[in-house]
C-alpha cells in the first residue's frame, strides 16, 4: 500500500512499526503531527501530551528503562527544555530502545530562532538520524531503535521544517514487536551520581568509538556513484535539492546517520572525484568535521548558513545562476497572521494597549501576536514560560535603577503548565511587585488544538481532571486572584487597576475559550454596523479584527468571519454596532 | 513526462490546502510522482498561505524557489501579486478576482493596492476567474476553491483524471456533489 504521507505521519507510522509502546510529546511546529497522527494506533501503544518536553523526555526515558521501545517528540526548542535528561540518559543508556525526535524550522516559520540541533548529537555524545523524504522518515525510525538498543543510547532523530511538513508516497510495512529485556535494577548503570558517572563517562566514551566505526558500514548511509568528476557529501532534505540543481553525472554520498560521522567513507568518497562539495542547509555541521580531518571540500564559503534553502536559491550560491523573475511593480500590503474574529486575547491586548503605565513580557504562543498591530502591546518575547519570569527580573531591574513601573507577565494556559508555574512561584515566593496574567483559552491553540492538563482530555480522547489555574496560583501564594472575561472590556480595564491596587498579592486569569475549539458550543450571531449612525470614526477598526473593514468612508463587518464577540461594539462611541443572533 | 509545479497562495481559512489535496490525489491515482509542501503554525491565523505541489516522473525537491513555479493559482488577488516572483516568466498564473483586506488594511494602516489584476496581466499569461460570484451562484460560497481548482485543471490540460470521482473521494460525502458542480462551472469559467 502506498500513501502520500507528511514526514510526521510517516514517522508515527515508523513508530507503529517499530513496535513502540510508550510515546510523549510536547506540541510544537514544525513535530506537532508527528503525537497527532499516533492515537489512531492507540490499541498497540499509549501515547500523551506531556505538560513540557522535559517531561516528555524523561516519560520516553523511564519507559525504555521499564524495556519497552519509547518515543518523544518535540521542536527544535523543546530540546533545549529537554536537555537536561537527555545529557545523562545518554551516559546510562537505555534498556528498551529509546528515539527523540527534533524537528528543526530553518526560516523560523513558527519560531524564536532557528537553532541547528544536530549539535545536541555531538555535545550530548549520541547517534543522529536524519531522513530526507517521508518513505525515510518511516524506515530510518526502524534502524533508529535497532541502533538505540546496539549502541545502548538514546538516538537523535532531527528532521526540519520541510521534511516534517512536505508529503510524498511512503510504502506501509507490518508492526513487529520486540520482546523486553527481563527488569532487573541495575544502580551502576541507571543512577547518575558521581561515582557511577565517573564510570559510565569512559562506557560511552567506548560506545561512541564502536558508533562511529558502525557509521562507515550502517544502512542508513548510500553511495551513488555516477561519474568521478562532482562528488556531493549531503543530508536530510538538502540532499533532494541537490538531487535537482547538480548535473545528472554527479556522484552522492547521501548520509542518513550524521554523527558521528562515517569518516572512511567520507575519505574513500572523496578520493573517488575531482572536486568535493558538501551540502547542508544551516550550520556547516558536516562540512567543519570533514575540513578537521584534513579533506578539502566546497560549501559554507558559498552555500549561505543562513535560512531555508531551495534548488533555485542552492543553484544560485554555488553556481551563480539566479533564477529570471518578473518584477509585476504592485507592492502588496503586508498580511501578517492575526487574532482571529472572536478570539479572546483581543480584549485583553486591546485594553492593555489603551494604557501607557504598563510594561508587559510576553510568552510563546497565539498571543504573541499582541506586539503585531496594532496592539504593539508587548515590551519582551523570549521563550516558553518567559513571560512570567523575565517579567520577575525586569522589575527587579526597574526598581534597582529606581524607577517604578507596572509589570504584566503573560502567559497562556498550556505555556502557564509547560513552564510558567515556575515563573509564578518565583513571583509570590520571592515577593516580585508585577502581577502574572494567565490568558486562559482552554486549549494550546497555536499548534493547531492541542489538549492540556487545564482542557480536560487526553491525547488518547479520554477524560480528565481539568486543573484550576487559580487553584495552583492559590496554593502558589497568590492571595487575589481576579479572574475575569477578556472581551468584556470594562471588565477587563477594571481587573488590571485593581490588581495592582491590591494590597494582596494578585494574579489575573482571562478566562474565555479559544473560539476554534469544535466542542465547546457557542451561541451563533454577528454584529453590524448602523451605516446611517456610523460616523466613520474608525474607532472599530482599532481592535484588531480581520472581520471589520472600511467600505465608502465607513465601517462593515464581514459576516462570514464575524461571530459577534462584541469588541468592536464596545469600543464605537455612537453605539453604531448590535450584535444579532442567528 | 517534465516535472510540473503548481503554487497555490492565498489567505488562511481559503481552502487552499484541501485544494492540493484534492490535486494531489489525483495526481497519485493518475499513476505520477508527488510531492507537496505546506506551512502550518503561526502564518495560519489569517496571514498569508502557500502549498506547492510538484509532480512528475520522478520528484527530488517537495519545494521550488523564485521563478521555478509553472503555475500559480492565487486564491485572492492580492496574494498573486505577493508571489509572482515565484513564477517562471513564461509560466501561467490564475487568478481569484476577489479582495480580502488583510488585517493592518482593516486597521488602517496601510491601503489595499489597486491594479493587482492587471499587473498581473501585463506580466504572465493569466487566467481570471470571479469565483466568488460563481459559487455564489451556486448557492455556496464556501465552493470557491472548487471553483479555482476546475479552472486550474483546464489550464493544466490535466483532462486525463476523472476529477469529479476524486473529489468524491476527498471532499465530506455531504458536500460531494456541490463541490462536483462548482468543479464544472470553474472549467467553464476558462
Amino acid at each position: 500500500m502506498k500513501q502520500l504521507l507528511s514526514g510526521n505521519e510517516a514517522i508515527a507510522r515508523g513508530v507503529y512499526e517499530a513496535g513502540v509502546k510508550v510515546c510523549s510529546a510536547y506540541p510544537g511546529t514544525p513535530s506537532t503531527e508527528i503525537l497527532e497522527s499516533l492515537p489512531q494506533y492507540r490499541d498497540d501503544l499509549y501515547c500523551e501530551w506531556a505538560p513540557n518536553e522535559k517531561v516528555a523526555l524523561e516519560v520516553a526515558y523511564g519507559a525504555c528503562m521499564a524495556g519497552v521501545r519509547s518515543f518523544c517528540a518535540m521542536k527544535h526548542v523543546g530540546l533545549n527544555v529537554a536537555a537536561d535528561p537527555l545529557f545523562t540518559a545518554v551516559y546510562n543508556g537505555v534498556a528498551g530502545g529509546m528515539v527523540i525526535v527534533t524537528a528543526d524550522d530553518p526560516s523560523m516559520h513558527s519560531s524564536q530562532n532557528e537553532q541547528d540541533n544536530r549539535y545536541y548529537a555531538l555535545h550530548a555524545k549520541t547517534a543522529l538520524i536524519e531522513p530526507s523524504d517521508s518513505q525515510e522518515c518511516k524506515d530510518f525510525i526502524r534502524t533508529a531503535y535497532e541502533i538505540s538498543e546496539r549502541f545502548d543510547l538514546p538516538v537523535i532523530f532531527r528532521t526540519t521544517t520541510r521534511v516534517s511538513h512536505s508529503k510524498s508516497l511512503v510504502t506501509f510495512g507490518e508492526r513487529t514487536e520486540t520482546e523486553p529485556p527481563p527488569y532487573h535494577r541495575n544502580i551502576a548503570k541507571n543512577v547518575t551520581m558521581p561515582a557511577t558517572a565517573y564510570k559510565n563517562r569512559a562506557r560511552l566514551d567506548t560506545k561512541l568509538k564502536e558508533l562511529a566505526k558502525y557509521s562507515n558500514e550502517c544502512p542508513l548511509q548510500s553511495v551513488e556513484m555516477r561519474g568521478s568528476g562532482i562528488g556531493v557529501i549531503t543530508a536530510s532534505i538538502a540532499y533532494q535539492y541537490a538531487r535537482e540543481v547538480f548535473p545528472e553525472d554527479t556522484s552522492f554520498l547521501k548520509l542518513g546517520l550524521t554523527w558521528p560521522l562515517p569518516m572512511d567513507l567520507i575519505r574513500d568518497f572523496a578520493a573517488r572525484v575531482e572536486k568535493l562539495y558538501v551540502v547542508e542547509e544551516l550550520d556547516g555541521f558536516m562540512e567543519r568535521e570533514i575540513r578537521a580531518a584534513g579533506i578539502e571540500c566546497i560549501g559554507k564559503q558559498l552555500v549561505s548558513e543562513l535560512y531555508e534553502q531551495d534548488p533555485q536559491r542552492l543553484r544560485e550560491e554555488l553556481f551563480g545562476e539566479s533564477p529570471a523573475v518578473k518584477e509585476v511593480g504592485v507592492k502588496p500590503a503586508g498580511r501578517p497572521p492575526a487574532l482571529c474574529p472572536g478570539c479572546p486575547h483581543r480584549g485583553f491586548f486591546y485594553c492593555v494597549s489603551r494604557r501607557r503605565d504598563l510594561v508587559v513580557t510576553g510568552d510563546i504562543g497565539c498571543y504573541t501576536l499582541g506586539a503585531a498591530p496594532p496592539f504593539y502591546a508587548l515590551d519582551t518575547g523570549v521563550c516558553m514560560g518567559g513571560g512570567l519570569s523575565v517579567g520577575a527580573g525586569m522589575a527587579r531591574g526597574f526598581a534597582a535603577r529606581g524607577e517604578k513601573k507596572k509589570i504584566l507577565g503573560v502567559v497562556g494556559d498550556s505555556t502557564f503548565f509547560h513552564s510558567g508555574m515556575t515563573g509564578a512561584l518565583e513571583i509570590a515566593y520571592n515577593n516580585c511587585d508585577m502581577v502574572p496574567v494567565i490568558l486562559d483559552n482552554h486549549i494550546t491553540a497555536m499548534t493547531g488544538h492541542q489538549e492540556n492538563p487545564g482542557s480536560g482530555y487526553t491525547l488518547q480522547g479520554e477524560i480528565a481532571d481539568a486543573v484550576r489555574i487559580e487553584d495552583v496560583l492559590r496554593a502558589m501564594g497568590f492571595k487575589k486572584i481576579l479572574i475575569v472575561d477578556p472581551l468584556d472590556l470594562e471588565a477587563m480595564d477594571q481587573t488590571i487597576d485593581d490588581a495592582f491596587a491590591s494590597d494582596e498579592r494578585a494574579a489575573i486569569i482571562c478566562r474565555r475559550p479559544c473560539v476554534m475549539i469544535r466542542r465547546i458550543p457557542r451561541e451563533k450571531a454577528i454584529c453590524e454596523v448602523d451605516r446611517e449612525k456610523c460616523i466613520g470614526c474608525g474607532k472599530c477598526r482599532t481592535v484588531g479584527c480581520p472581520a471589520v473593514m472600511l467600505r465608502d468612508k465607513k465601517s462593515v463587518i464581514d459576516p462570514v468571519q464575524c461571530i459577534g464577540c462584541t469588541v468592536c461594539a464596545q469600543v464605537c462611541p455612537v453605539k453604531a454596532i448590535t450584535r444579532k443572533g442567528l | 513526462m517534465q516535472k510540473k509545479s503548481v503554487l497555490i497562495v492565498g489567505v488562511g481559512g481559503q481552502g487552499t490546502i484541501l485544494t492540493a489535496k484534492i490535486l494531489v490525489n489525483g495526481l497519485i491515482r493518475e499513476g505520477y510522482d508527488v510531492k507537496m509542501s505546506e506551512v502550518h503554525g503561526m502564518s495560519q491565523r489569517g496571514g498569508s498561505v502557500s502549498t506547492q505541489v510538484h509532480f512528475g516522473e520522478k520528484v527530488w525537491s517537495p519545494v521550488t524557489g523564485k521563478g521555478a513555479a509553472d503555475v500559480l493559482l492565487a486564491f485572492e488577488k492580492m496574494e498573486a501579486v505577493r508571489y509572482a516572483n515565484m513564477l517562471r516568466p513564461d509560466g501561467i498564473a490564475i487568478i481569484n478576482d476577489f479582495a480580502m483586506p488583510s488585517a493592518t488594511i482593516a486597521a488602517g494602516l496601510e491601503e489595499y493596492p489597486e491594479g493587482c489584476v492587471e499587473a498581473m496581466q501585463a506580466s504572465f499569461r493569466t487566467c481570471v476567474v470571479d469565483a466568488a460570484a460563481i459559487a455564489r451562484d451556486l448557492g455556496d460560497s464556501r465552493c470557491m476553491n472548487v471553483v479555482l481548482f476546475g479552472a486550474m485543471t483546464k489550464v493544466l490540460e490535466l483532462d486525463e483524471i476523472d476529477w469529479e470521482q476524486v473529489i468524491r473521494e476527498t471532499v465530506p460525502p455531504k458536500t460531494a456533489e456541490r463541490n462536483c458542480e462548482a468543479f464544472r462551472a470553474g472549467r467553464d469559467a476558462v
